[in-house]
């Protein structure tokens, strides 16, 4: 799991990991190299250099992400959630930027997401058109960029809390091993907060 | 003499006789930066000058009770070795000149106070008044304000889990931003701000230093608002939530490795408050070198770098030997560390500028030699009752209904909270929008339940039992969720105490609440007092915002406002009549609501509380602004049902419908349930079947006569009042 100055969600995401029965630790931002036996990545959310010039933009200059494009074109996988999917598609690791919520403000809300591609590990098995319930808490989430480029894993259901193209509120690389979302898994992993819809993104991790 | 040819003391704010006793107590003609701080020290807002002797009157010891009022914030045990840290504090002044920066360094400040104890911050509320929503300016010190409030709580990651907001024309010229935060710790691992160890260093961590915040206590805090506000602009502060999650993440780390041995906050007044309290309060000395502070900009005059109020700064006390580890740790934060002087013991404060000594104040004549101010006793005539043949009755009760759902203080704040991150750090059980915030303890199976509240048309009728209601409104919220209150903090916004009623209307709510929080056991552990909220439009109304802090022993079976299911039965649990007086249905400040019996409050609470614990209620909910319709009608839209009751007529439907000032909760059950729920009643508090959770409509019978609203106009008048109410 990576942390950088002003991630806020690595605690939520790591408790998400092991309830899956992962053994997840954290990187320092000015680490140069995963460690040997990293299986997968996590970039949680937050505001990493606190959005600074842009969101995301800063983190994905640090050393810290060569290493996981290495890990990556080895096929390894790679999750972003939130401002992590911003660091990717910064990176290049997806593609698309994420822009400015179309109401200009930051919204945090519970929401249906629906699975639009079932052929990805990242939705545990459901079929096209099921479910999720998980938050959206974003001020830059609106996904803009040829949805041709990339498999479109999870829409928003009903209407569109920030103006992204197609709906779209997360997606994967060709590959299907690197996947960014805006939504929050991680705090849709406990049923006293409502939702454990978010399990099925950190159990893929393990496979 | 000052720049304005005034005397310099003047200039500062302060007053002759305080400078005279300056001169008095040091024997000598102070230098411009010792009376630069003197000036801040002994400002309302640091020396509670007028209010210190008034606060005696609170409870402020209990079973629970680990560290009470005095400290950055009060801590309460929650079991297992773990300790809740919280306190509510001001930032009106700020924000009525500049909303964003003012409510977003407001957040900031009362974070620092949180870590300053060695907590970890895990909750966020905020109280908030402004003046109606039809005013151009209210608009835009509304928005902006949310929005600083949301820049810098979403930033630094910690869930925002309630609030409250009213709207009023006494508030149009002097907004409130009050800022709550909730952290917790393990015991042992509490950090006292008092410096000690002779020869210990005195290390500055975080931002450099500029010259923002100047005289904020002084110009701003302590004084009326008035026409040359914006000139006050430079005294505001300027918030930078990155840096202060870095400072947050890198005081626990440091608190964590045992590296510290005392912190304190930043805040107002910059370094002279932080050191003298730190000094006064270990009963030693503290010699600063000016020299070492690291400046943003070149320039400053010694007076300035010591009472700059720059944000995101904390001041440790570390032994040398850790000195170095200490600078290495926050260099991994990137933040810097900087050993800017010693222990000493002295009992002076000293600061070196250029080599040469500009200060040299024993700390205690800081802290505690303000000359305390008399606050004077002026009781306003006792209020009568609304006499209800003046107040014309409806023909059409649901176009009174809607009408009031699309009042702004009664209408749905989802505007507000949907800006706020509610959900970070995953421990977020019950969300914005219901009685009181729920929150997981880190660790445990156990949760805490806050909310705020103020009753503030009540304070300003009868202080007494206003300051009685605002707390018992409060308790009621957090027992709604099942938690039992276990604790508060409050922040005292008045007007000018030396003006009108508001000196005896403050002495009178502070009575009232320390009778209510006595009878239902919840000791202050921490606050914070506001005075001169005050424009030449007038005062404010006399507005002491009560945060309680609740205890849930088991987090699963926290209860919602929200009713769940179709022929659940409802149930109206509580005492009291609904009384037009100084309801949002009658509109205006006026009349004599009725005064709390603490008895029954106590009682009530412990009804709520057990039967939580025993998993009998499927949804409580508070009955309050708007009374018992709308009340009713939340709970419908909450849940998404509709809901067939029937209520005494009283008075008179109208009132029955949208009265207030009583204790009541509208709560939900299984059928089979409903006995259990009656036996928990005890003295003086009953418990009755009104109807059950039925279709798609919310119907009130009175008296043969039912009132009939489909829950989705409810809901489209009640979610699009603020919204719409801010497009125009």
């Amino acid at each position: 799991m990576l942390r950088f100055p002003g991630t806020l969600d690595h605690e939520s995401a790591a408790t998400a990991v092991r309830a899956v029965g992962g053994d997840p630790f954290f990187t320092h931002h000015t680490d140069t190299e995963l460690p040997g036996d990293t299986h997968a990545v996590v970039i949680p959310g937050g505001f990493s250099y606190g959005d600074h010039l842009r969101p995301g933009a800063l983190a994905s200059r640090t050393p810290i992400m060569s290493a996981v494009k290495r890990h990556a074109d080895e096929g390894g996988r790679v999750l972003g959630i939130c401002n992590g999917f911003q660091i990717l598609c910064e990176s290049a690791m997806l593609p698309g930027v994420l822009r400015p919520n179309a109401s200009l403000s930051f919204i945090c809300r519970q929401g249906d997401l629906e699975v639009a591609d079932a052929g990805t590990p990242w939705t545990g098995g459901r079929l096209v058109g099921e479910r999720l319930s998980v938050p959206f808490k974003h001020h830059d989430g609106a996904w803009f960029g040829d949805p041709g480029e990339s498999r479109v894993v999870l829409r928003y259901r009903g209407e569109n809390p920030n103006g992204s193209v197609d709906k779209i509120a997360g997606i994967s690389n060709l590959a299907g091993n690197v996947m960014g979302l805006m939504p929050h898994p991680e705090e849709a992993c406990d049923p006293l907060l409502g939702s454990v819809d978010g399990r099925a993104l950190f159990a893929a991790l393990l496979a | 003499m000052g720049d304005s040819g005034k005397p310099l003391f003047e200039e500062l704010g302060l007053l002759e006789t305080e400078y005279e006793r300056v001169v008095s107590l040091m024997g000598r003609t102070p230098t411009d930066p010792e009376l630069v701080m003197f000036s801040l020290m002994w400002s309302e807002h640091c020396s509670y000058k007028h209010s210190k002797p008034l606060l005696k009157g609170f409870p402020t010891t209990g079973t629970r009770v680990v560290m009470g009022p005095g400290e950055n914030a009060g801590a309460v045990d929650v079991g297992d070795g773990l300790a809740i840290v919280f306190k509510v504090e001001s930032h009106n002044h700020p924000s009525a000149v500049e909303p964003f920066e003012g409510a977003a360094t407001g957040v900031g400040g009362i974070v620092r106070d949180i870590i300053a104890v060695g907590a970890k911050p895990i909750a966020l509320l905020d109280s908030l008044r402004f003046g109606p929503l039809t005013s151009q300016r209210s608009r835009f010190l509304f928005r902006r304000a949310v929005n600083g409030i949301g820049h810098y709580g979403n930033c630094i990651g910690i869930p925002n889990v309630g609030g409250e907001v009213q709207f009023d024309d006494r508030y149009e010229d002097a907004c409130l931003v009050n800022a709550m935060c909730v952290g917790i710790v393990p015991q042992e691992r509490i950090l006292s701000c008092a410096a000690k160890g002779i020869g210990n260093r005195l290390v500055l961590i975080g931002n450099r230093t500029g010259r923002d915040g100047i005289g904020g206590a002084s110009v701003l805090a302590s004084a009326e608002m008035g026409d040359d506000d914006a000139d006050k602009r430079p005294s505001v502060q300027v918030g930078d939530p990155f840096t202060e999650r870095k400072l947050i993440d890198l005081c626990l780390a440091m608190s964590e490795a045992g590296l510290l041995v005392a912190l304190q906050d930043l805040g107002a007044a910059g370094l002279t408050s932080a050191a003298s309290e730190m000094a006064s309060r270990g009963g030693v000395g503290l010699a600063i070198d000016l020299d070492r502070v690291p400046l943003r900009e070149e320039g400053l005059a010694p007076g300035e770098v010591l009472v700059s109020e720059s944000q995101e700064r904390m001041l440790a006390i570390v032994e040398p030997g850790t000195l170095a580890a200490v600078v290495e740790m926050a260099a991994r934060y990137e933040l810097d560390a900087t050993d800017i002087g010693e222990v000493t013991d002295t009992g002076e404060l000293e600061a070196l500028w250029r080599g040469e000594e500009v200060v040299r104040i024993p700390s205690l004549y800081l802290t505690d030699d303000v000359p305390f101010a008399d606050v004077p006793q002026n009781p306003a005539p006792p209020p009568t009752p609304v006499d209800l043949a003046d107040v014309a009755e409806p023909d059409d009760l649901a176009a009174a209904w809607l009408s009031i759902m699309g009042d702004p203080n009664v209408a749905s704040k989802r505007w507000i909270f949907e800006q706020y991150d509610q959900l970070v750090g995953a421990g977020t059980i019950r969300r914005p929008g219901g009685d009181a915030g729920v929150v997981r303890i880190p660790g445990t199976d156990r949760a805490i339940a806050v909310t705020l509240d103020c009753a503030e048309w009540h304070c300003e009728l009868d202080p007494r039992a206003g300051g009685q209601a605002s707390v018992c409104e409060a308790a009621r919220n957090v027992a709604c969720t099942g938690a039992l209150p276990i604790a508060a903090t409050d922040c005292l916004n008045f007007a000018n105490p030396e003006k009108g009623h508001t000196g005896w209307r403050l002495v009178q709510s502070i009575a009232g609440m320390a009778e209510a929080l006595t009878a239902i056991d919840a000791p202050i552990v921490s606050g914070n007092v506001s005075l001169y909220n005050e424009s030449p439009r007038g005062p404010i109304f006399p507005t002491p915002v009560v945060g309680i802090v609740g205890l849930l022993e088991d987090a699963s079976k926290s209860v919602g406002s929200a009713f769940h299911r179709h022929g659940d039965q409802i149930l109206l649990i509580g005492y009291g009549e609904p009384r037009i007086d100084a309801s949002r249905y009658l509109g205006r400040c006026e009349g004599l609501p009725p005064a709390p019996d603490l008895g029954r409050e106590a009682a009530l609470i412990t009804l709520l509380v057990s039967a939580a614990d025993k998993g009998l209620l499927a949804s409580a909910h508070d009955v309050s602004e708007g009374g018992f319709a709308v009340a009713l009608a939340e709970s419908c839209i909450n849940g998404g049902v509709g809901a067939d009751v029937t209520i005494p007529k009283g008075r008179r439907a109208d009132e029955a419908m949208f009265g207030e000032g009583s204790a009541r909760i509208i709560a939900s059950c299984r059928p089979d349930d409903v006995a259990a729920v009656q036996g928990l009643a005890g003295r003086g508090i009953t418990v009755q079947i009104i109807g059950e959770v039925a279709g798609d409509d919310v119907m009130i019978t009175i008296a043969g006569s039912t009132t009939q609203v489909a829950v989705a106009d409810l809901a489209r008048v009640w979610e699009g009042s603020i919204p719409q109410a801010l497009e125009a």
